[in-house]
Order: structure tokens, then sequence, then C-alpha cells
């Protein structure tokens, strides 16, 4: 066991946890993130591989797939995006291609996102000011990518009340800044 | 505080009251007044000085098409100039200035251009100030902009903020009167999403400024209830203080909401205005029409204006301009407002009708076929003449003029995606054309509809008719019949305004026809007709039915100017939004920088990264100290740099290693599995694009590094290659820069230092890690790492990757551990150092003009295998041996200065860009050799070794005597690295 101790994006060893009027806005350092590409003529293969491993169907462009521990979504063509808890998957890239061999190449990303919850009633108010995604049509299960405080991110519904923001891990500071001062106008 | 001219009744909260300064004097209005309003009510009618002329001038209008009282609101840094006084809600404490005025409002010394009129017509400027070419910039032009403008800036910085911010809706209805309630009743009653945006601060648009009924009440109670009901829904978003601005493509919407205007300042963290951008479906224009003025001699004064604003002032306002009003009109409108303003007890001068046949009343007398003529009183109106049907003339007593030409529909938007309206001869008015923006449509008066009944009912059958849904029933509203004639201006005036914004008169456009500019276009450059602030909202076709008149053509066959957005000025700090000054752009931080600050380095952008540059010690007084220190201690002993910012492009397939071969232009196919290779991209055009290094992990599996400046470049350029060149090649790309914390650990002892960090079971002596050579290893008890064996410095050096949290613990660890090396820190001005002296090309050398020959690198481009750019490489051009080469330049002298930018000339040569040699693209002071030192490209330099040039630089007079050497200046042989 090694004995390195991390930090988190924003550089802190407890995650940062911000409440306005009602949204609170948290840092997810508890994430491991790997992302799988089919393999040319492994197609079929690489999606039935993902299903078994997320004991569902895989997600449809714009979708995420939560099951347990995993979430997957779609972040291209033959693509994805896996995350699962830190604790229990630091070594997600190895776990995943374990299950799908060689039918997919799998990238280990999780420390090149930072990843924020926003929660709270009216974080649709947060949202228009984030982003140009229509968050009030977002339903349960959407995923998208878009562009904050022009940081190329994605953005996951988990509900009413849940937004899921991964952004570029270096930028973390800007974005939470932005999504903070977005924060404070809009609520 | 006296407020003589105010009335009884109105929607201002009379409960409370707000105190504001205009030129320094105190006065008070109401909660819900507007600062035209409660300037009049307090008997102010004088607000402001033309822009040309500095003519005494009041409020035209009520509204946002606003020319005349311009003032610069508020004070110090939140001043404002040009805001309009017609809109501008009033609050306590509010303060306000006239502009464009010296040395007072009452006294401009300014106003003696208005005796010089006769000089200064149109074109004035245009034929005056031509010559001398050299008085244009230094003397005419500060005197004219000193003499003419309007309000001036703060020149201090906006201490507000603004957002930006987007909005999604099934229809977007630009309007909030009668037309645009019944749509937002109907869609969204159908539970589409609305948005409904006004620019007014109170919805209900003309319902609120006349006495009229709906459903047989008073229309306002049914704004209020239907406001109501949409507010209860909320699929409906209703956006007072809103103005939309414009109509771009594909259904987008700019609107600015102004958030905290109606504030003395905006509350903590909000910001004063909100630059949205809507995204509808459908849009539905109902932004009602603008009452359009006659012109006839002396028009401006104080106390002239349009009949429906001082209907406006009279019955939302409960203001009048005066106690003894007359009114001007061609139509019944201006009855409506003579029939407001008396049931309110203002006597009423008298009515004047261009009508033979104009309806009479009991309460007032009307002038059939009057005209006024002329007008009298310096600082406001006191008298107006009127020219009778029987020829005679009559002088009126009258503290204000009420004018009524006809409404002309507001069409700005409808022409945003450059339609043109079309020519009503019913209404003698522009309508909306057939072109209009994507999914617009349009009702009310903006559609030409101006009975009250009409707009309500063409609001909801509009929206119904978009979604395919039932309208709202329509209440009971007058609907009397539109008629409406052109009267455009007095037979024989001759100083009758225009466009009293920019002071064109009647006989600024017959000039202007007269010499030749008769274009509409032209027409509106040569008098600055429809200009400036309020866009010739007000002006424009009255210009355009002179101009008709003059050229014998139709007002359609003259046409219009383009209308384009803005709809009404916006303040920059909107536009820019939150994107100023530190958070003009985000910006990257490296694993290592909270600990770099703790150690007080100095950083400097690198694109959005903020890199170490150098880390300043105790007792260094300079920064060259702190880097000379660096790079020595780096070449004695061991010294550690952030590198993440270098780009990481992860490549696995199994195609992988064919892929690269592609990429690169030397080969890759046969790097053994645990060994990196330096590589060269070139672009399609055979220029160098790119250099780094590519590390074989496994069989099917590279990582690709990229220089910092290109590696979002680079990976485009591989996405396009595989999406688009090869898109049967089994490969599959993804950047992970940011996943990985990478530093640079050179010097004789990095081996040292890495034995301590390194875990048992890796074997990174000479013999099992060679140079080049890359694996997954473990560090520290067990963290996943990566390392290459890979040097920019030129040392013997490694790069050590962790995931990215961990990466502040191993910077830490590394200094810890390299205590006993005396391990130093290194920025990026000691790497740059460093690499100059090794002779390592950067961005200064891969800057799109070079060749991979220029680099000295042409034997990499493989002839055995097809690669990106290679072929083109071969063109004669890129291949002339006696082109420019990369060589070392040292001055004769070290203390003298070599400048990168600084071009290289033969020793007794002319000096002229036609003897050019070379040039120098990078530059350092070097410790190693104690001299300057610089890299450069040089005509046939590798056989110019030892020549002795001039390098100079025509731009700073620079001439230093120089010696070409080889770029290498440090290890040319490489044994260091291979140590």
């Amino acid at each position: 066991m090694h004995d390195l101790t991390p930090l988190t994006a924003l550089g802190t060893q407890t995650p940062a946890v911000e409440t306005i009027r009602g949204v609170t806005l948290a840092e997810v350092p508890n994430l491991a993130l790997a992302s799988v590409a089919a393999r040319v003529g492994y197609e079929t293969a690489c999606e039935k591989n993902l299903a078994d491993l997320l004991n569902a169907p895989t997600p449809e462009p714009g979708q995420y797939r939560a099951t347990e521990p995993e979430t997957a979504f779609w972040i291209g063509a033959m693509q994805w995006m896996v995350m699962a808890p830190f604790d229990t998957h630091e070594n997600i890239a190895a776990m995943i291609k374990s299950r799908l061999g060689d039918t997919a190449s799998v990238t280990e990303q999780t420390d090149a996102w930072v990843c924020f919850d926003l929660s709270g009633q009216n974080i649709e108010a947060v949202m228009e000011i984030s982003c140009n995604l229509n968050t009030r049509k977002m339903g349960t299960g959407d995923a998208h990518r878009t562009s904050i405080h022009h940081l190329g991110c994605f953005v996951l519904n988990f509900g009413p009340e849940k937004i899921r923001i991964l952004g570029p891990r270096s930028s973390a500071g800007s974005l939470h800044h932005a999504l903070k001062t977005a924060m404070i106008s809009a609520l | 505080m006296s407020q003589k001219n105010r009335l009884s009744g109105g929607q201002i909260d009379r409960t409370k009251t707000c105190n504001f300064t205009f030129d320094g004097k105190k006065y008070q209005g109401h909660p819900g007044d507007t600062l035209a309003s409660a300037l009049l009510a307090n008997n102010v009618r004088l607000m402001g000085r033309s822009f040309k002329y500095h003519r005494p001038r009041g409020p035209l209008s009520a509204g946002s098409e606003e020319p005349n009282a311009l003032v610069e609101l508020r004070s110090g840094a939140r001043c404002e100039p040009n805001t309009r006084a017609t809109t501008a809600e009033l609050f306590e404490g509010l303060s306000a200035r006239s502009q464009n005025r010296w040395p007072s409002l009452r006294f401009d010394a300014m106003a003696i251009n208005d005796k010089l009129s006769n000089f200064l017509t149109a074109g004035f400027y245009y034929k005056t100030f031509m010559w001398p070419a050299v008085f244009w910039e230094k003397l005419y032009e500060p005197i004219i902009r000193k003499a003419a403008g309007l309000g001036a800036l703060s020149g201090k910085a906006d201490p507000d903020v603004y957002d930006k911010g987007f909005r999604h809706c099934d229809l977007l209805i630009i309007g909030a009167g009668p037309a645009g309630l019944m749509a937002a009743l109907t869609a969204g009653r159908a539970g589409k999403e609305v948005i409904l945006a006004d620019e007014d601060f109170t919805m209900g648009g003309r319902l609120t400024t006349e006495i009229l009924s709906v459903n047989e009440a008073p229309a306002l109670d049914w704004v209020r209830r239907t406001v109501a009901e949409l507010s209860a829904m909320p699929n409906v978003r209703l956006m007072a203080r809103t103005t939309v601005i414009g109509a771009f493509d594909h259904g987008i919407f700019g609107a600015v909401e102004r958030i905290s205007d109606h504030l003395a300042q905006p509350e903590t963290g909000k910001p004063r205005q909100i630059l949205w951008r809507i995204y509808a479906q459908h849009s539905l224009l109902c932004a009602g029409a603008t009452e359009r003025p006659i012109a006839f001699d002396n028009n401006d004064r104080p106390g002239v204006m349009l009949a429906s604003a001082m209907r406006t002032y009279a019955n939302r306002y409960a203001v009048t301009p005066a106690h003894r009003v007359a009114i001007f009109t061609n139509n019944d409108d201006g009855h409506r407002t003579a029939q407001d303003l008396h049931a309110k007890g203002v006597s009423i001068a008298g009515v004047i009708d261009t009508r033979p046949d104009a309806p009479l009343s009991e309460h007032f007398q009307v002038i059939r076929g009057g005209q006024v003529v002329d007008t009298k009183g310096r600082l406001g109106l006191t008298f107006c003449d009127v020219a009778l049907a029987d020829g005679n003339m009559r002088t009126i007593e009258c503290g204000a003029l009420g004018i009524s030409g006809g409404w002309n529909p507001n069409v700005h938007l409808t022409c945003h995606q450059r339609g043109r309206p079309e020519w009503d001869n019913s209404l003698a008015a522009f309508v909306p054309g057939k072109d209009l923006p994507q999914g617009m449509r349009v009702a009310g008066a903006a559609q030409g509809l101006f009975s009250t009944h009409a707009a309500l009912s063409s609001g909801a059958q509009t929206a119904a008719d978009i979604f395919e849904i039932a309208p709202a029933q329509t209440p009971t509203a007058e609907d009397a019949p539109i008629n409406q004639t052109p009267f455009w201006y007095v037979e024989g005036c001759s100083r009758a305004w225009l466009d009293q914004q920019n002071d064109v008169t009647v006989k600024d456009v017959r000039l202007s026809h007269q010499e030749g500019f008769r274009s509409v276009e032209h027409l509106k450059r040569y008098t600055t007709l429809g200009m400036a602030t309020d866009q010739g909202k007000t002006s424009n076709l009255g210009g355009l039915a002179i101009m008709a008149e003059l050229a014998g053509k139709s007002i359609p066959d003259v046409g219009t100017t383009i209308f384009r957005p803005p709809y009404t000025p916006v303040a920059i700090g909107a536009f820019g939004g939150r994107m100023r000054g530190q958070e003009f752009h985000p910006t990257r931080l490296t694993p290592s920088h909270f600990w770099a600050k703790e150690r007080g380095a100095v950083f400097v952008e690198v694109g959005n990264w903020m890199r170490a540059q150098w880390f300043p010690l105790a007792g260094e007084t300079n920064w060259r100290e702190s880097v000379d220190r660096e790079v020595r201690q780096t070449r004695a002993s061991v010294g550690v740099c952030d590198c993440t910012t270098l780009g990481k492009i992860d490549v696995q397939g199994t195609d992988a290693a064919a892929f690269l071969n592609k990429i690169y232009c030397n080969g890759f196919a046969k790097l053994a599995v645990g060994k990196t290779r330096y590589g060269l991209m070139l672009r399609e055009d055979g220029m160098a694009m790119d250099d780094g290094t590519a590390g074989r992990l496994a069989e099917d599996h590279f990582v690709v590094t990229t220089t910092t400046a290109n590696a979002v470049k680079v990976f485009q350029h591989m996405e396009f290659v595989r999406q688009c060149l090869f898109p049967d090649m089994d490969v599959q790309l993804i950047s992970t820069t940011e996943a990985w914390a990478q530093y640079a650990v050179a010097g004789p002892n990095a081996r040292n230092l890495l034995r301590k960090i390194v875990d048992q079971d890796t074997d990174i002596s000479n013999e099992a890690f060679p140079f080049m050579a890359c694996a997954n290893i473990t560090v520290c008890g067990g963290l996943r790492a990566r390392l290459f064996r890979i040097s920019f410095s030129g040392e013997l050096a490694f790069e050590i990757a962790v995931p990215s949290r961990y990466g502040d613990a191993l910077m830490r660890r590394l200094m810890t551990e390299g205590e006993e090396f005396k391990v130093v820190p290194y920025g990026t001005e000691a790497l740059s150092v460093m690499r100059i002296e090794k002779g390592h090309a950067a961005g200064n050398e891969l800057n799109g003009t070079t060749t991979a020959q220029n680099l000295g690198l042409g034997r990499m481009v493989s002839k055995a295998k097809d690669s990106i750019g290679s072929k083109l490489s071969e063109r004669e051009g890129l291949t002339n041996p006696a082109g420019l080469s990369q060589v070392g330049i040292k001055p004769l002298n070290p203390e003298h200065k070599i400048t990168a930018g600084g071009h290289l000339m033969k020793i007794d040569g002319p000096v002229d860009a036609a003897h050019d040699q070379g040039y120098v693209t990078s530059a350092a002071f070097s410790p190693t050799l104690d001299s300057m030192i610089g890299i450069g490209f040089l005509k046939d330099g590798t056989t110019r070794l030892g020549e002795q040039m001039h390098l100079v630089s025509p731009v700073t007079t620079l001439t230093v005597e120089i010696e070409i050497v080889s770029p290498h200046f440090v290890d040319p042989k490489g044994e260091r690295v291979r140590a």
C-alpha cells in the first residue's frame, strides 16, 4: 500500500461543499472513471460485454445507465465512460479491461476529470446561467456534453433535484468558481 | 417638494417617495415613475441638448424610441451615459445629469452652433475638413469631438457584473401587450413552454397607458388578472425589463434582462444585467407600434412630444408636461389624447387636425384643416403658430404640444435576417414582409392591427395557429376602424426636425437629394438620419417619405435601410458577461500548483495553464539569479520540473502502430514494447507541425506526448486522420493529459533520486532501463505509475507520471528524498534555457514555417513508408540544401545580447531585407557557458559553422557580432542522456 496522500481537484484533502439558498455544490472525489471504446470489428461483442458488466443495455447517445456499482454514459460512437466509486474501483481500467478483453480499448480517466454534484431545488436556474443545455427538459438518465465557462463538460441528470457535472480536472478551480458564481447570481 | 404637474390616478405608488437629483437639483417622484415622468411632474421639460446644434430638448416619447431625453445616469464608476430618461426607472437616490452642454443645461455656450446652422448643414464636415489631411486627426477631430457627441464615459472600471445565460422555449413572445398576453394565455394553457418578454417593467403594453375597457371593465384589471394567471403557470416564464435585441440564426434570440437597473446598485453577487440567448422553436413578435411625428418648423422645443406619449404620461404616470396643452394630429388618435387629458383636468388649448372633416368635441376646440407651422419658447414651448384652413394664422398659448401622425408597426426584429418590410397602402406604413426569421410570426400592432380587439384576437389566433390548438377566448374590447393617411411634414417648412437625435431637418434631406445622395443608404450616411442610440425609430419613415417625394418615387420604391441588432443599445459589459479581468478565460493548474505556490513560485500563463516560471529563494534579487541557479543545480545534481502540461494522448488498438506510422514522418511500426521514440509530425503540406515522443506500453497501446501549445491541435488532427482518412484502422484515441501528473527528473543524480521513489521490483539501471525506455511501474509502495527515460534538458533524465490526485504528494516526496542531492525544482525558464543549450526545437522553431529539413531532421522523414506530409515535404522549395538550417548563435562578446526575432546579416554585406540570411528563434543566457546563446535558422547554415555575422534588429537598432556554431551547445554527443 503506497503512502502518498491524494488531493482533491480543488487542492484540498477534504472535498469542498457549498450551499447557497438551498442548492448545494459538492465536489465528488470518490469517483473512478474509465473510457471504453469498441475495437473495430468487435463492436457488437464490446456492447454485449459492457451490457453484461452493467447488467443492463449500454446507454444510447445522450443517456447514461446507472447500475450498481458502475454507471456508464455515452461519449461518442461506440464509446462510453464508466464511473464507479473510487474506494472500490481505483484500478477501474484494469477491472473493466479484464471483462471486455480485446473487444475494447480501455483507458483510465479517473483523474482527468473533476466531478461536482449540484443538488437542491431550482438547480435549473443555476444551469441556465452556466450552459446552453435545456435542463428544464432533461430527465433522469440524460447525459450531455456542453460547455461551461469555455470548458468542455459532461452533465448528467440524476433526478429533478440533482445534476452531476464532470469537467476538466486542471480547471477545477475555474469551473467551481463559475458554478458558485452562477449559484449566487441565480438563486 | 412640489410636483406641480402631477395629476390624479396613474399607476405610481403614492405611498412612497423617491428622492432624486437632476443636474444636482433635488426632486421627488414615486415608485413606478420613470426619470422622465418624475421630471415632468416637477415641471422640468428641458432634459438635454441636441447632438449638433445644442438645441434645448425635452422628451419626445415615453419609451425606448426616445431620441432626446438622454442623460448620464448614476455617478462615479457606475455612471452610464446616453441613458433614456423615458425608460430609466426611478429609485431612491437616483442621480442624473444632462449631457452635451457647457457650462449648464439652461445656458449652453455651444448653442452658438444653432446660430451657424446655415453653415453647419449636412455634409459640412465632409466638405470642410478634407484638407490638409494631417489636420484631421490632430486638430479637426478633437475639436469636433469636443463640440459634438452625447454623454461621456466615466473612464473607470465598471464595478458591476453581468451574466450570460441560455433559455429554451416552445414559443418566445416578444412584447407583453394585448397580443402578447393573449398569445401567452393560448400557448401557456396548452402546456407549451412559453417565454413572454417585455422591455417595460410593467406588463400590458399600451393597455397600461390607455383608458380602455376589456370585457367591459378597466383594461388594467384584465392585464393584472392575465399576468397573475400566467405567473401561476410553471411552463410560462414572464421576463419583464427584458429587451429582445436581435433575431439571429436558427430561431435564436438575444435578450437583455435588466436585473438591477431599477436599484441603486445590484445586490451583492447579483448581476446588473443578463444577456440571454433564447432558443425558441417559434417566436411571436408582438412589439406593437410607434407613433410617428409630423415635421414643422421648430417642432423640437421641450414640451413638444408624441401625443401617445402625452397620454402615457397622463394615464400611467399621472403627469402632464404642462397644464395647458394643444394637440396636432392627422388622425383620431390625437383626439383620444385630448379627451384623456381633459378628463384629468388639463386645459386643452385646441386640437389642430389637418383633416377638414375632423370630429368635433364638446369639451375642447378642434381646428379643422389646421396645421401647426411654428413654435415659440426659448427653453420650452410657450406658443404655437397655427395656419388655419382659411389661410389666416392663429397663435395658441400652450406649454406642451402633442403630435400624432399615425403609427408605424415595430417591424425591426422581422428584418434582422435581412428580410424587408412591405408597404401597406391602407396604413401608409411598412408592415412585416413575408421573409421572416425562422419560426417567427407577427401579431397585433406590429402586424398593422391597431385596434385593441384586433391585437387581442390576433395574438390568440396566431399562437393557436402555430401549435394547431384552440385560441384563448378573446375578450371584448374597442375595435375602431383605422383611418391612417400620410402626413409627414408641413409644406414650406425648413428647420423642421425629422431626426431629433442627429439634428437632421427636412432641409437636410432636400440637400442630400440635391447633392446626389439619393439612395436610402446614402441618405443615411450623408445626413446621419437614423443613426445613434434610437436608430431612427421616430424619424426614418419621415426622411424616406420626403426623399420619395423629391425623387418622384413611392416610399416602398425608395425602400428602407437595413435593420440590424441590437434593437436598443446594450452595455458592452453585457456582451462580455463574467469573462473579464482574471475571469477572462479559465485557468488550468498543474498537479504541483499548490505546492509551487507554497514555495513562492512565480507563475506564467502558457495558454490557459499556469506554470511555475522559476522558484526564487531568499536573497535572490532578480529572476536571472533564480533561473541560473536552477540550471546550474540541475546540471550539477538533479532538478524536478512539472511537465504535466505536455499533451498526452492514449492510442490503443491493433492498428495503433500502423496509425502512428501515418501520423509521424518517422517509423513507429517496429518500435519495441517498453521503448519510446522521438517523433515528428508533418502537416499535409509537408511543413513541420509538432514533435514529441510516443512510448509503447503494449503491442496495442502507445502514449503519445505533444508540445503544451499544440496538445489540442494534435489531438484534433489525429482524430481527423482516424475518422476521415483511415476509418478502417482499428485505433482508438483519447486524451489523458489531465489524468497523469508528470514530472521531469533531470541531472546526474536523477537515477539516484528516483531509486528512492520507485519500488524495488523495477530496475532503473542504465542497462535495465536505458535511454528511451518506458514502463508501467509502481512507486512509493504500490502506486501505479509510468516511467519514461527521455530528456529535454540534455541531462540524464526521466519523466515519471502518477495519477493526478497524487501529484502533489509525489512532488513533495521528490523534494524530501532529494534533499541529500540538493534537489532543485525548476520552472519553465530554466527548462527553456536547458533546451536551448541542448539545441532542442520548441514552439519558436516549430512555428508553422519550418520543415523537417530546416530543423535538421530531414533524414527522419522516412522514404520507406507513406506518412502524412511526407510527399509534399519533398517539394523543390522545401528540399533546397542551401535553404534554412537550424544553427546555434553565440556573441563574440559574451556580454552582448542575443535577441529572438533578430535577423542574421553577412558581416560585410548590406543590411536590408533583400540580403537577409536568416533569423533567431530562441535566445537565453546560458549559465553553463556564461554567455548569451541563441538558436535560429540560417541559409545553408550547416556549411557555415564558424562564420562571423551580424545579428541586427532594425526595430531596435541592435547590431551584435556573432558566430555561427552548432545548435548543440551542451553535450553534443549525447553522452549525458545515455549515462
